[in-house]
């Protein structure tokens, strides 16, 4: 459903939600595949911080043909402000780069980026005999992230690259670097993309963004549970855009949805329950090859508080949610059923995150599923692969259109971007997570939540 | 030329609704577009051009004239895709797909779908034929008092609306009293019917259950199994409902709402195409269409029930083949009445009958009845006329590839005293 406030407070009441201080949310840039400049904008990008990273990621940004200055100009405007951390040993060390990005702030164009580039610190139980200082200055990068998120305004994200033991042009940095600069990463922000190995292909910003038979999904095969219709739907969409030949699931009851899905992407459809007992088997029986791609978007909600669930409440949402993905994971595994790198990317959600009152069920589930990507992380790396969770915030679905008007208007607002997310801006983070390019990012759950107060 | 043959690929249909319930709302071309829509996501064939499309209906409004072509142009297929609309009462469906299967056969086509649909709801209701005559005279009128003329002649009576009927237009009888006549004259028991209804609604229930419909329909309009089904359907419930057709013949009546189809609203769609076609394609045949065989009996002055047809079209079928019943793993008999199919394996078992009638040497033979629709049909699912061959052909086709049969006979009774029957084989 349409945010009516965000039209109003940018239009004919700006003046009074200015003059209030209300809520001032802004339409986000969101990625659109005729846009000549890729889903970048046109203005010069900021590289701050006086280290290794910042002159290779200034030297990429050149080759890419963006405009780079390593100082700011006080007369022009910036598209985004990379900020370089890489390197250093002691919290003295972040303030030159941080101040600068603040000094920078009000020359961030609208819709704009500041993206932090760090080492991987590590948090407690790893066992590690990493220098306290070290350690200290790698965590800290993540609260001037996860502030200067808060302070973002006018549709602006900050978010971080974290390198955990990869160059800053290892190429799934490089990739996470185009995604959060691009229009694609329009609702994520306060959030860290941490990639862990060298595997992934370079890819160029241009490439990043393109579409059809040159996109990066290309002739892969992907399976989206859920697709009939809302966040699963437009999963398929952009997969499809991206260049996948998609293949949809859904239950049939969604027979006809799913139908109208499909038939707008030439995709295939499978009706099918994921909860039964061989929904694996069968969904590589209908696609008939190797998957290179698979989505477990299929989720239900049962909510109800703990003191009144029922046994079939509990059981369905954990069924469906968490068990139905265990099954079938293991059943394509079981049947060498995987193409050559595999990517699997679940939903997750904040609740599984924050929790939520009367949904312990659901998040249950959800918090599983972070559990599982985590788990199964060094099983599909030794396929080449990768799995990883994405979880959705306050998403404008037919579910969220349904809630009361305070609990929704409550879910839009309490966010650094004041305003739900899109159904794309699930489906962008998860095709960015299938690219090939994103092959050193594994384990991972990143939220696509506007920097949600929930469990942040 | 070396014959190619024809492939049952695959199939796809609404869940079949009683009318002037949830579908009373929508129209043929709607209902057949979604059968035609579900199929095309099924197999990924959307913006595809297919060989031809087959279509039909029974009750039809006038503007539905190009009714399969208007259901292609509105689907997800190829706009470049041909279509025709064809008609021969139930049969409809049953020859679209002898009509397509034919055209891969000869090498005409390479696929294919062969569908009808058909809404007892959205029924053509039309006016008198006096006052059609009266609007006639009055379009061709050229002065007012022409128009005057015609005008007068209009009487309130003739605003009547004529609603379509299941009567036989040279009899003015309904299906259903035809049906009753054949009942008694074969002596078919109360019991009998109501026993061949409970099997229909337990064995189409059980296909559900197992989810062998999950690639086979699509929901439509929110309803996702047929509505007619009753799945809790016993002998005790059916023995209470009076009967309802042949109550003035001299014999007991025993057709019953319970042991008759209901008025029905739907739509199927079967995807055939030649071998080449389907290993292109990645498809796994499900069956191949061997032959088929229509009859058609003097239900007027020949003393002949209306739906005794498929008696006759079933022996020449398989003499033209070379088979006989026992060729086959299962059998697919077009419910429209339970006591239609009794009456027809009656006749089959009936020495008199076959000799005399069919002019064999004796009996054709029995059907040994676990072999009959074993996954429920009419009484159960429900019978939208020309949807009715579309929803038995993908039905037997994938029972046939499920149970590793190697042939099944299929038979569908129509009005106007005719019938189809085919063979599909593994």
């Amino acid at each position: 459903m349409n945010d009516k406030y965000i039209s109003l407070a940018n239009g004919p009441l700006k003046k009074i939600v200015k003059t209030l201080g209300l809520p001032a949310p802004v339409p986000l840039r969101r990625f659109d595949p005729a846009d000549s400049a890729h889903g970048y904008l046109s203005e010069p990008i900021l590289v701050l911080g006086e280290t290794a990273g910042a002159d290779a990621l200034s030297q990429l940004l050149l080759d890419n043909d963006f405009s780079v200055h390593r100082t700011p100009n006080p007369g022009l405007r910036y598209q985004a402000i990379i900020a370089a951390y890489d390197g250093l040993t002691h919290p003295d060390q972040l303030q030159d780069t941080t101040l600068a990005i603040g000094a920078a702030l009000r020359q961030l164009t609208r819709c704009g980026r500041v993206i932090t580039v760090a080492d991987a610190g590590v948090v407690f139980p790893h066992t590690t005999d990493a220098d306290p200082a070290l350690n200290a200055v790698r965590n800290a990068v993540t609260g001037i992230t996860r502030s200067l998120a808060h302070e973002m305004r006018a549709g602006s994200t900050a978010n971080g690259i974290v390198l955990d033991g990869v160059q800053p042009t290892a190429p799934s940095a490089v990739a996470a670097l185009w995604f959060l600069l691009s229009a694609k990463s329009a609702y994520v922000s306060g959030q860290f993309l941490t990639v862990s190995s060298d595997r992934g292909t370079t890819t160029s910003a241009a490439e990043f963004a393109a579409t059809g038979q040159t996109g990066p999904l290309n002739g892969a095969v992907a399976v989206v549970t859920g697709a009939a219709r809302g966040i699963g739907a437009e999963i398929a969409r952009v997969l499809h855009r991206d260049g996948a030949q998609v293949y949809g699931v859904d239950v049939p009851q969604a027979g006809q949805a799913l139908a109208q899905t499909m038939n707008s992407i030439g995709g295939v459809a499978i009706q099918l329950d994921i909860t039964a007992e061989h929904a694996g088997q069968q969904i590589m029986e209908r696609v008939g090859a190797p998957i290179d791609i698979l989505i477990h978007n299929a989720g239900i909600t049962r909510d109800k508080l703990l003191a009144n669930m029922d046994e079939s409440r509990w059981a369905s949402a954990i069924a469906v949610n968490i068990s139905s993905q265990l099954r079938i994971n293991e059943s394509i595994t079981a049947a060498t059923g995987w193409g050559q790198a595999p990517r699997v990317v679940s939903l997750a959600s904040i609740a599984g995150l924050a929790g939520n009152r009367g949904q312990t069920n659901y998040s249950a589930s959800k918090a599983g599923v972070v559990g599982m990507v985590a788990a199964a992380a060094e099983d599909f790396a030794a396929r080449s692969g990768t799995i990883n969770a994405v979880a959705p915030g306050f998403i404008e679905t037919d579910m969220t259109a349904a809630m009361p008007m305070v609990p929704r208007e409550l879910g839009r607002r309490l966010s650094s971007l004041q305003q739900g997310g899109k159904p794309r801006d699930v489906a962008e983070a998860i095709a960015f997570f299938v690219q090939p390019a994103a092959g050193g990012i594994n384990g991972k759950t990143l939220r696509v939540c506007g920097q949600s107060l929930l469990g942040a | 030329m070396t014959q190619r043959r024809a492939a049952v690929l695959g199939g796809n249909r609404i869940p079949f609704a009683r009318s002037n319930k949830q579908y009373a709302h929508t129209s043929n071309q709607d209902m057949l577009t979604s059968a035609l829509d579900g199929l095309v996501a099924r197999y990924g064939m959307a913006g595809e051009r297919l060989g031809e499309v087959a279509g039909g209906a029974v009750l039809k409004h006038s503007k539905d004239i190009n009714l399969t072509r208007e259901a292609v142009l509105g689907s997800a297929l190829d706009p470049h895709t041909p279509a025709f609309d064809i008609g021969q009462a139930c049969a409809t469906g049953l020859e679209t797909v002898v009509s397509i299967s034919h055209k891969v056969m000869h090498g005409q086509i390479e696929s294919g779908i062969a569908c009808g649909v058909d809404s007892a709801s959205d029924a053509p209701i039309v006016v008198t034929e006096e006052l059609r005559s009266i609007l006639l005279d009055l379009s061709r009128a050229k002065s007012n008092g022409q128009r005057l003329k015609a005008l007068t002649r209009l009487r309130p009576q003739h605003l009547a609306p004529q609603a379509p009927s299941t009567g036989e237009a040279r009899t003015g009888m309904s299906m259903g009293e035809h049906q009753a006549i054949s009942t008694a004259a074969w002596g078919i028991s109360r019991e009998d019917q109501d026993a061949l209804a409970v099997e229909s609604h337990r064995n189409l229930a059980a296909a559900w259950d197992r989810g062998f419909f999950d690639d086979l329909v699509t929901s439509y309009q929110g309803v996702s199994v047929d509505t007619n089904l009753r799945p809790d359907s016993t002998m005790e419930k059916l023995a209470e409902l009076k009967p309802v057709f042949g109550r003035n013949l001299p014999e007991p009546a025993t057709m019953t709402a319970g042991n008759s189809t209901p008025l029905t609203d739907g739509a199927s769609a079967v995807l055939i195409g030649s071998d080449e076609y389907a290993a292109a394609h990645g498809l796994e045949p499900l069956a191949y269409f061997r032959d088929a065989e229509a009859a058609a009996v003097d239900f007027v002055h020949g003393g002949e029930g209306l739906l005794m047809a498929p008696t006759y079209a079933v022996p020449r079928l398989l003499a033209r083949n070379g088979l006989t019943f026992a060729d086959f793993d299962f059998f697919e008999i077009h419910e429209a009445f339970a006591s239609t199919v009794l009456c027809h394996l009656a006749a089959w078992e009936s020495e008199e009958f076959c000799r005399e009638r069919l002019g064999l040497d004796g009996a054709l033979g029995s059907i040994d009845r676990t072999k009959l629709n074993p996954n429920g049909s009419s009484l159960a699912a429900g019978h939208p006329f020309a949807a009715t061959g579309g929803r038995i052909i993908a039905t037997a086709a994938k029972h046939l590839k499920e149970t590793g049969g190697t042939r099944a006979l299929v038979s569908i009774c129509a009005a106007g005293g005719q019938g189809l029957t085919a063979i599909l084989e593994a």
